[in-house]
Order: structure tokens, then C-alpha cells, then sequence
């Protein structure tokens, strides 16, 4: 992916939609699924993230701006694919730009994600916390940074974790997981069910 | 409102209070027709015939009627039936069910799922709040009171739910413990920090002796088994240091009491049965009293209706 983006030298997106971007070389970007990428220009507005900034200014590589949106910047590159499962992404038919080992000064690598006309309630984006705690959400509306936040894990947590507890009846039976948070430092989790506590990153 | 008893853990003072009352009421005339024309069901997904017939019996008492299963192999969940599809099945039938599971957190989720009140009579290692209900009772009906009693927990202190569950229900009562168990079976320290979180004082003892009993108002004793050692030679070595003997009991205050929630292998010596302390068999029949309650409770009928009841056989 990281090589797919290196590699695109050529137009500059229209600034217009995150799709469609047209790079030149191979592998295209898939038509529909976002991957506008552009060389250059045009810069990320202020605040966005995703602004790729390999050595010189000529080789520098920009997802697109978002017109209204959410961006989810910082996510650890292993945990990419957990937060396209939990937010559905998959189902989403707004587009969604991914970026995905992208340099980055915090993190040496990182990912990110853009959501066009998708806006999520805290309570979605805090599930969030449970596999990537500290990624940056910017909220953009026409363009402009709305909102900048940061998740925080909820109090209660549905569905998301698995039991520890091989003889909790969540685990051998279909149905919904069900924790109460009783430590938001340590990240400990207590089962509604079984009441095992667990720690959330282990 | 879901009137389900999943755990006692979620009982205030008073309702414990409550509770306690009720169980007096039955003990004064447990045979009563109050429950006539109804239906409990016992779920017995794990056999327990111990605690089956102390709620059948607490049921038949009351002039229910029993339907339900004692063993897991005649149901359909050996065909692959699910909790809930069993649970559903057996709602349209019943007024309310009691049943044991071997998972943790079976009861709770059926409590959610079912449209008539659950009565957990135990999930696996996690609650069983019929047994502590029956504890409180008959700590109650020994002590004439819960409050500022020093309780000595000897034996499994580390899987045995029934010490848990206790120690939480009688953070309402400034209560003083005392955990008296070898290091493979101690006190996890999840409960100590509860100790330390609801104010409750605890103190661990190494030995298990005269000296030490006699500040107890009531030796709770529980089942050092086998199974749960990883190391068979240290079992050997501890096995014999939490029995209880019956010269062990010369210091003992007039007012002790020794329970068990049973089965008992060999903690208790035979001896101790005959002795005015050993209260464990009476503790057992508590369990009938204390279980009338709880399953008029969940089924809406209060401690006045009890107690204002023409229905006395």
C-alpha cells in the first residue's frame, strides 16, 4: 500500500470528493473505495492528519481533504482492521479513505482513516478506546475542523471484548458480551455476567 | 419489574433484613397453601440434589406444584438446545424458575431473557445466593443479630463461593473476619481489597487452634479438596491442620456457633456433632425457611401478605 502511494507522481486530485483519485502507476487505488491519492498538492487542510510527508516536498503524498466527515488519525497499523470491524466500515457506502503505514513523527508508522458524511456518536467512536486508545478524532464540516477529541473508554462495553473465563456463559452461548469498566486507567473489566475482571489490553 | 434473585450481592441492609423476617415466618409455620395453583420449575442443568430438595421441598410446603428436571442428560441440551431456547420453553409453563447451571453468569443472563423471575440456585464458581441467604439466617437466628460479629472463615477460601458471597452480603453489618486457610487456598486478595473498600476488618491466621477460636462468634467451615491442589504433597501436608476437633472447642465463647454449608468429608470430627456448638444440620434446615422466602419474594408476595396469611395448614 505504502509503495502504491509512493509511487503515485501524477494529477493532482480535483478537490472535489474523496474518490476517484487517479494516480498513474499501478496498483490503482480501487474506484469507489476512496484512495484518492494525490502527489503534492493539494496540502491537508489544517488539522485533518494524514498529510505524508516523505523526504522532499516533490515526493510528499496527501490523502485527500475531507468536506464533511470524520477522520481517524493514529491508529497503530495493527490495529487498522479492528477498528474497520468495529465501525462497520465494511458496510459503509459513504466513502472511506484508508490510509495504512503511513510515516508518522509520534508513532514511526501509523494509520488513518476518513469517513466522508459519516458523523459517529461518542458512544461508537469510545469502542474505540477498547483496541486503539489513543487515536485523534477531527470532526470537518466544509472543510473547516469542527471538533478534535480524543476517545475515552466508556463505561460499559457491549459486544466488543471476549470473556476470559472459558466457563462464562457468554462463551457458550449466543449472545452479546456484556462488561462494566471499573478501572478507566487500568483498563480493567469486570463481566456482567460471570463478574471475572480482566484487563481490557491483554 | 424482574424480581429475579441472581445475587445477594445487589441486597441492601434492609431488604436483607426483610428477607430474615420472611424466613421467620415460615419457620413458625412453613406449611402453608400461599402458593397454591401455582408452578415452580427446577432447572437442574447440574445435579445438586442437596439444593433441589430443599427447593422442591420449600415449594411442595408452600402448595406449589414442581415440574423440572434433576439431571443435565434428560434435556435438549445435550441435543445442542440453547440456554435461552430452554429458558423460553420452559416460561410458557411455569410461574417462575429455579434453576443451576454449571457456567458462570447462566442465571443472570436467563433473568434478562426470561419473562418470569429466576431464582439462581447456583452458577458454577459464582454465586449462589439461596446458600448465603440461608448463612444470614442462620447467623441471625444464632447470634440474635448480624452486626459486629467476628466470623471465622476456615478451610477453601479461595474457590468456595460460599465464603464470597457472605463476606460481601455482611459488608452491610461491621462485621470482623477472620480467614484461617492454607497458601494454596487463601483469601484472594480481590476480596481483601473489597475488605478494605467497604471498611470491613479482616485478620489471616496461620494457625487453627483453641487460642485462635475463641474470639469467634461463629467458625464458618468449608471442604479443603483434593482437586483443587496443583501440588498432591501439599495437600497431604495441609489436609489435617483445618480439621476441626473437638478439644479445639474448650475456649470457645457460649455463643459460637460452628456452620458448614455440607457436604462435609472429614473438617468436622464426628465427635463435634453432639456438641452445643455444632449448628450445621440446623443450618441445612434453615435452608427450607430461607428458600420459602426467597421464592415468594420473587414471585411478588409480600413479608405483610406472609404474615397476614389464612392459608396455614
Amino acid at each position: 500500500m505504502k509503495k502504491t502511494l509512493s509511487q503515485s507522481h501524477t494529477t493532482p486530485l480535483p478537490r472535489e470528493g474523496q474518490g476517484g483519485g487517479v494516480s498513474a502507476s499501478t496498483p490503482l487505488p480501487r474506484e469507489g473505495q476512496g484512495g484518492g491519492v494525490s502527489a503534492s498538492t493539494p496540502l491537508p487542510r489544517e488539522g485533518q492528519g494524514g498529510g505524508v510527508s516523505e523526504s522532499g516536498a516533490s515526493r510528499s503524498l496527501i490523502v485527500s481533504a475531507l468536506d464533511h466527515g470524520t477522520v481517524i488519525d493514529h491508529i497503530p497499523c495493527d490495529r487498522l482492521f479492528e477498528v474497520i470491524n468495529l465501525l462497520h466500515l465494511d458496510q459503509m457506502t459513504s466513502k472511506v479513505t484508508i490510509g495504512f503505514n503511513l510515516k508518522s513523527h509520534k508513532m514511526g508508522t501509523k494509520s488513518i482513516i476518513k469517513i466522508a458524511d459519516r458523523f459517529f456518536t461518542d458512544d461508537e467512536l469510545n469502542q474505540l478506546s477498547v483496541v486503539a486508545p489513543n487515536v485523534t478524532l477531527t470532526i470537518i464540516r466544509d472543510y473547516e475542523v469542527v471538533e478534535k477529541k480524543q476517545v475515552c473508554l466508556p463505561d460499559e462495553l457491549r459486544g466488543i471484548v471476549r470473556c476470559n473465563n472459558p466457563k462464562c456463559i457468554t462463551n457458550n452461548e449466543p449472545m452479546q458480551t456484556f462488561f462494566h469498566v471499573t478501572n478507566k486507567q487500568t483498563g480493567i473489566i469486570r463481566c456482567h455476567y460471570c463478574n471475572h475482571e480482566q484487563e481490557l489490553r491483554k | 419489574m424482574n424480581r429475579s434473585l441472581v445475587t445477594i450481592a445487589d441486597h441492601s441492609r434492609e431488604k436483607i433484613e426483610y428477607l430474615i423476617r420472611m424466613a421467620q415466618e415460615f419457620e413458625k409455620q412453613p406449611n402453608r397453601l400461599l402458593l397454591q395453583g401455582r408452578i415452580v420449575a427446577t432447572l437442574f442443568f447440574e445435579p445438586s440434589t442437596r439444593t433441589r430438595l430443599s427447593f422442591e421441598t420449600a415449594a411442595n410446603r408452600l402448595g406449589a406444584r414442581v415440574i423440572g428436571f434433576a439431571d443435565p442428560k434428560v434435556t435438549s441440551g445435550t441435543k445442542g438446545e440453547t440456554l435461552k431456547d430452554t429458558i423460553m420453553m420452559v416460561s410458557n409453563y411455569a410461574d417462575i424458575i429455579v434453576m443451576r447451571h454449571h457456567l458462570e453468569g447462566a442465571a443472570r443472563y436467563a433473568s434478562e431473557i426470561a419473562p418470569v423471575p429466576i431464582i439462581n440456585a447456583g452458577d458454577g464458581a459464582n454465586q449462589h445466593p439461596s446458600q448465603t441467604m440461608l448463612d444470614l439466617y442462620t447467623i441471625y437466628q444464632t447470634q440474635g443479630t448480624l452486626d459486629n460479629l467476628n466470623i471465622y472463615l476456615v478451610g477453601d477460601l479461595k474457590y468456595g463461593r460460599t465464603v464470597h458471597s457472605l463476606l460481601t452480603a455482611m459488608r452491610h453489618f461491621h462485621p470482623t473476619f477472620h480467614f484461617i486457610a492454607p497458601d494454596e487456598l487463601a483469601m484472594p486478595d480481590t476480596y481483601k481489597e473489597y475488605c478494605r473498600q467497604h471498611d470491613i476488618q479482616y485478620v489471616e491466621h496461620q494457625d487453627f487452634d483453641a487460642d485462635v477460636i475463641a474470639g469467634a462468634d461463629i467458625l464458618y467451615m468449608t471442604r479443603v479438596q483434593r482437586e483443587r491442589f496443583t501440588d498432591l504433597m501439599e495437600y497431604e501436608r495441609v489436609k489435617d491442620r483445618y480439621l476441626l476437633k473437638l478439644d479445639m472447642l474448650s475456649k470457645a465463647r457460649p455463643n459460637m456457633r460452628i456452620l458448614h454449608p455440607l457436604p462435609r468429608v472429614n473438617e468436622i470430627e464426628y465427635s463435634i456433632d453432639d456438641d452445643p456448638h455444632a449448628y450445621y444440620f440446623q443450618q441445612a434446615r434453615n435452608g427450607l425457611f430461607a428458600r420459602q422466602a426467597l421464592i415468594c419474594d420473587a414471585l411478588g408476595i409480600t413479608l405483610e401478605q406472609v404474615r397476614e396469611d389464612k392459608t396455614i395448614i
